[in-house]
């Protein structure tokens, strides 16, 4: 299960990045060679990918996926508008500082998903993961070192979104 | 038109590429250097890579650019958290005029001390 479904994936990829379809014929070579290459990788390498496969399958997840996209592109222009506001005033208003935040998410992806949104997003870069649930972010302009407040202006946007994909 | 846009998207992202280096420049440490390199840089990147999609507009050029962009997208800032939490290992300071370190609060309670590298 969890093989043929990363066999699918890499051959996905393996499309993409060959493009098999010349003048509207299909080039059979690259499709036959990316089905052997993608059988390989999937074999080898299923233990070090993602245990959540489920998640590629689900369709609600993928819906969700699909709406987290746009909210995520939001935050991220937001973020990259600050971090240009605060990289060209003249005064250079900063007032960094490393805070920790508490998340309830479990799954290996999750927290992958929410650690990398964190450092993508307004002001926030996260420095290190605890085992019990802890993220240490660098924040660009700290507004409260107090782990409950913290955790509600950094991080919970995204972990009701997290939550719906991942686990 | 869509050539247009593509170009807009083009200008956009050399734009915010400009800005994350001024950034890198102006920043007083590693770690806020590390703020506007991933977030300039990798939003700057992929209106690139978008852009340049929109204007070939011919499957395989577009389609490769798109899974740059999605690369990217996973790939910098996990590279980002890396150098970060390895620059803290190393024992790189935080900027004097910092706010808080609760980072630094908790790993020194811990019996191994970092500090030994330097």
């Amino acid at each position: 299960m969890r093989r043929s479904i990363y066999l699918i994936l890499s051959f996905i990829v393996w499309i993409l990045l060959t493009w098999p379809f010349v003048d509207g014929n299909i080039d059979w070579q690259v499709v036959v060679a990316g089905i052997v290459a993608s059988a390989i990788v999937a074999t080898i390498f299923h233990d070090i990918l993602p245990k959540e496969h489920h998640i590629f399958i689900s369709p609600i997840r993928i819906f969700w996926f699909l709406v987290y996209i746009p909210v995520f592109f939001y935050y991220v222009i937001k973020a990259n508008f600050d971090v240009v506001y605060r990289a060209l005033h003249p005064q250079m208003p900063i007032k960094p500082g490393i805070v920790k935040i508490k998340t309830n998410l479990k799954s290996e992806s999750g927290i992958t998903a929410l650690a990398n949104s964190i450092t993508l997003t307004p002001g926030t870069l996260t420095v290190d993961i605890t085992d019990d649930g802890y993220l240490y972010i660098h924040w660009i302009n700290v507004k409260t070192d107090n782990i409950e407040q913290a955790t509600k202006i950094i991080s919970e946007r995204f972990e009701w979104f997290i939550k719906k994909i991942f686990e | 038109m869509t050539d247009i846009i593509g170009y807009i998207l083009i200008t956009i992202g050399i734009l915010f590429d400009i800005f994350g280096c001024i950034g890198l420049v102006r920043f007083p440490d590693v770690y806020n250097r590390l703020q506007a390199s991933t977030k300039c840089v990798t939003l700057g990147t992929i209106f690139l890579l978008i852009g340049v999609a929109l204007v070939s507009a011919t499957g395989a050029i577009g389609a490769k650019s798109i899974v740059c962009a999605v690369f990217i997208l996973i790939t910098s800032p996990t590279a980002a958290h890396a150098i970060a939490k390895g620059a803290y290992a190393s024992g790189v300071k935080l900027w004097e005029n910092s706010v808080v370190d609760k980072y630094g609060e908790d790993t020194s309670k811990l019996p191994k001390s970092n500090s030994a590298s330097e």
